[in-house]
């Protein structure tokens, strides 16, 4: 019988799957013998339950076009999982906790005595001059001093299937809903496919992030503090997530209209009058939730919200001004931090990197472009991004124009060939690149939720994975120590 | 529960409701049109026009429309984006205030709102429409009546199902009544007596309208008299869609989320229901015929527009 894979060509990448085109990797002997036993019209009906499941609850996101109404579309789900075998997925695991505990020792450090500038490490001038830096929070205590309680760092794995650590997410990272559901679509679709094969559950996730609210809640709070989740509302593109992760906890979705601040406490509307809130994980950026603190034309915050933060009358997760630790320029230094601050070597290396503020580095980039991927220091979504290879002439010289005005803004690293996965394209099994967003929640201990969101590039040759510039995701399998299926 | 929720999960069931209110009241004078077809160019404009009286909704009509053709106000009630309460409107509504209390509701609940929605955004309420219309409102009140169902079912009933029973009995009472006055709008074509063939004929539509025909004929014995539907319509006790069933349940149950034992009153809206209820009670059909049947159920509408605002403003917008 033909098989989905017959004519699969894993190509000169690192193929996930793939050693070479007869060669399957041990982890993914079992999922390709039960793929074969699947006719090409078994496997196009089983993608169409997954679409169907997936807009039938409404998991989509909205497109708007020139007329009025937006139409709504699921993300691209590819039903090949990414697997990762246990002994790589503990080396990953403990990368990632070496990272968040140096990332928070850093904002903790940052934001009272400054160590790591006076003694060298960091330039005073990039923490001063980053976008989302907060100096009206210098000197003020947090709960349990944990400034990202959430975190989505994106790791990449190179041609030798290294993984290394593209960027960190450390204000609103989302996609964790994508991988409960996609989950849940998995099991749906392929029962049989689970038997045996030994994946490790993601569904403990939830509770997780609760226990970490619950955690950071104002001692005067009592043993049941009121913890909420605050959205900007049913038009922001993940408010799905939102609710999805409100209902998974048990608690209010919120509204900035659903809150006031009244004596420095806050208060959220209830039909049986006001009721106090003391954890609020926030889905807002800082510049929106405050009016009276920061943007003024912020409709979508609290005012008096940042007033009842500082008197510790209300946590939120993630704090103020975690955004200077996802500067891309700060990003640099992290494997400086983790020294710093921990004395280790860093477990999962970054990308090589080219700060545009640094002399030397600018007058490569400028020399480069075109071999280099530029990216802006606080940008995300995959905007602000030049990819040389594939750019024009002119799109390169809008970005030399751009980085010699604002130097600071910028930094360039080499085109990193991603590694591949087998993904269901035009009809065709076809290597499509991919990344993976773990999420690292920080409460009482650091806990990583198995796997994560595999991000699949689904144009051919692309390497950008955002959602927003056609990516779509997969089911990522972290399979359980002892021996692997076969 | 947050206020924002209590708004959205009673507008959630007045949206389902009224959609559902909608196909029933277009489907039968549809079929009701059947009985004439003879004298169609006659009667069409007579028959279409006070559909959307009732409705409260010729001016917008008026400007999208020239004339009153069957056609046209089928798409308007049915398709029309731009009319508040059309069909379709009212069900893009029903789905963004679910959406809002996803949180709230139960799966089974979301997932029938959002499939409703689909079959409208993906064109297949369009082509049903086209193909045959009768099976498609019938589909489209079946589809409202299974969420009120699977509501039931699979939802808590607490405070926020409490605030989708307010929103669904608010909206019936509203709905009866408007159909009911429909007979006033509607004109006897010349040469017809009241009484005779035609005015039967529509005040038996009316009864299909709030799907009361069979309850009626056994309730009733049969003979179809104006005074008999309108005294089923309004004051009968047990018909889940008379207007004193549905006021009584409604002060039943906001009753219920204020914890106020009934026949008392804390609030303005159980002050509200409680004197529409009493009112409903005592009222006798020979007392609403000597006051006009279209002035009385004016003035009940009248009345739940007050005990709609006056409730919004007690729990959702102080």
């Amino acid at each position: 019988m033909a098989s989905l894979f017959d004519n699969y060509d894993p190509g000169n990448f690192f193929d996930e799957m793939f050693v070479a085109a007869d060669e399957v990797r041990p982890h993914y002997r079992m999922l390709l013998e039960r793929f074969e036993g699947l006719t090409e019209g078994d496997f196009d009906r089983k993608r169409r339950i997954a679409e169907k499941s997936y807009l039938n609850q409404g998991i989509t996101f909205t497109v708007y076009n020139d007329k009025k109404e937006g139409t709504e579309r699921i993300f691209p789900f590819d039903l090949i999982p990414r697997i990762i075998p246990s002994q790589e997925w503990e080396l990953v695991e403990r990368g990632l906790k070496q990272r968040l505990t140096a990332l928070n020792a850093f904002l903790n450090d940052i934001y009272h005595d400054q160590r790591i500038i006076k003694e060298g490490v960091i330039p005073e001038e990039i923490i001063r001059s980053a976008k989302h830096f907060r100096p009206e929070f210098m000197g003020f205590d947090i709960p349990q001093n944990i400034y990202i309680h959430v975190c989505g760092s994106d790791l990449i794995r190179d041609r030798d299937g290294r993984y290394l650590v593209l960027e960190d997410n450390a204000r609103c990272p989302s996609g964790v809903s994508y991988v409960l559901e996609s989950r849940m679509t998995m099991k749906r679709v392929f029962p049989q496919l689970f038997s045996r094969y030994g994946v490790r559950p993601v569904d403990r996730y939830a509770q997780d992030l609760l226990d970490v609210l619950r955690h950071i809640a104002p001692s005067s709070a009592g043993h049941d503090p009121t913890t909420v989740v605050l959205t900007p509302g049913i038009y922001n593109s993940a408010y799905f997530e939102h609710s999805f992760l409100a209902r998974a906890m048990g608690i209010e979705i919120v509204t900035g209209a659903d809150l006031f601040v009244q004596n420095d406490r806050v208060f959220m509307k209830t039909t049986k009058g006001p009721k106090p809130v003391h954890v609020i994980y926030r889905r807002i950026d800082d510049d929106f939730l405050d009016p009276t603190v920061f943007r003024s034309d912020s409709l979508l915050g609290v005012p008096g919200l940042v007033e009842a933060y500082r008197k510790g009358n209300v946590s939120l997760a993630n704090a103020i001004g975690t955004g200077v630790a996802d500067d891309k320029v700060v990003y640099y230094y992290v494997p400086a931090m983790i020294k710093f601050y921990l004395g280790e070597d860093p477990i999962l290396p970054n990308v090589e990197t080219f700060l545009s503020a640094v002399a030397d580095d600018r007058k490569y980039i400028l020399e480069n472009l075109e071999n280099l991927v530029v990216k802006s220091a606080n940008e995300s979504g995959g905007y602000g991004m030049l990819i040389g290879p594939s750019a024009s002439q002119a799109e390169i010289e809008h970005f030399r124009t751009l980085i010699k005005a604002d130097p600071r803004n910028f930094v360039a690293q080499p085109v990193i060939s991603l590694s591949r996965s087998p993904t269901w394209c035009e009809g065709h099994m076809q290597g499509r690149h991919i990344d993976l967003r773990p999420f690292i929640l920080c409460g009482d201990e650091v806990r990583i939720i198995p796997g994560g969101l595999t991000r699949v590039a689904m144009r051919k040759g692309s390497l950008v994975v955002n959602s927003s510039q056609g990516g779509g995701s997969k089911d990522t399998w972290v399979l359980d120590g002892g021996s692997l299926p076969c | 529960m947050l206020s924002r929720v209590g708004d959205s999960t009673y507008w959630m069931g007045r949206y389902i409701e009224r959609a559902e209110n909608n196909a029933r009241l277009l489907d039968v004078n549809i079929q009701m049109l059947l009985d004439f077809e003879s004298r169609r160019h006659e009667t069409e404009k007579q028959f279409w026009a006070p559909i959307l009286s009732t409705l409260e909704d010729t001016s917008l009509f008026a400007e999208l429309h020239g004339g009153f053709t069957a056609a046209a106000v089928l798409d308007y009630v049915t398709f029309e984006p731009r009319n508040p309460n059309s069909i379709r409107s009212c069900i893009n509504q029903a789905r963004e205030n679910a959406r809002a209390v996803r949180d709230q509701i139960s799966s089974e609940m979301w997932e029938h709102a959002n499939e409703l929605w689909l079959y409208f955004q993906d064109g297949s309420a369009l082509r049903d429409f086209r193909g045959n219309s009768h099976e498609f409102y019938d589909k489209v009140t079946y589809a409202s009546q299974l969420f009120q169902g699977v509501t039931d079912a699979t939802m808590t009933h607490g405070e926020a199902w409490r605030f989708v029973q307010a929103g669904k009995y608010i909206e019936r009472a509203d709905n009866t009544s408007r159909i009911l006055d429909l007979k006033y709008h509607l004109l006897l074509p010349t040469g017809e007596q009241v009484g005779g063939n035609v005015d039967t004929s529509q005040w038996i539509s009316v009864l299909r309208s709030c799907s009361g025909m069979e309850a009626y004929l056994k309730i009733k014995k049969g003979e179809v008299t104006p005074w008999g539907v309108a005294d089923f319509l309004i004051c009968h006790e047990e018909f889940p869609r008379s207007i004193r069933f549905c006021v009584d349940r409604l002060d039943s149950v906001l009753h219920e989320i204020a914890a106020t034992g009934e026949g008392r009153f804390r609030n303005e809206p159980e002050r509200l229901s409680g004197l529409l209820r009493s009112q409903l009670d005592y009222a006798t059909i020979d007392d609403i015929f000597r006051h006009g049947l279209h002035e009385y159920l004016d003035a009940i509408q009248v009345r739940l527009i007050e005990l709609d605002l006056a409730f919004l403003r007690t729990y959702c917008s102080y």
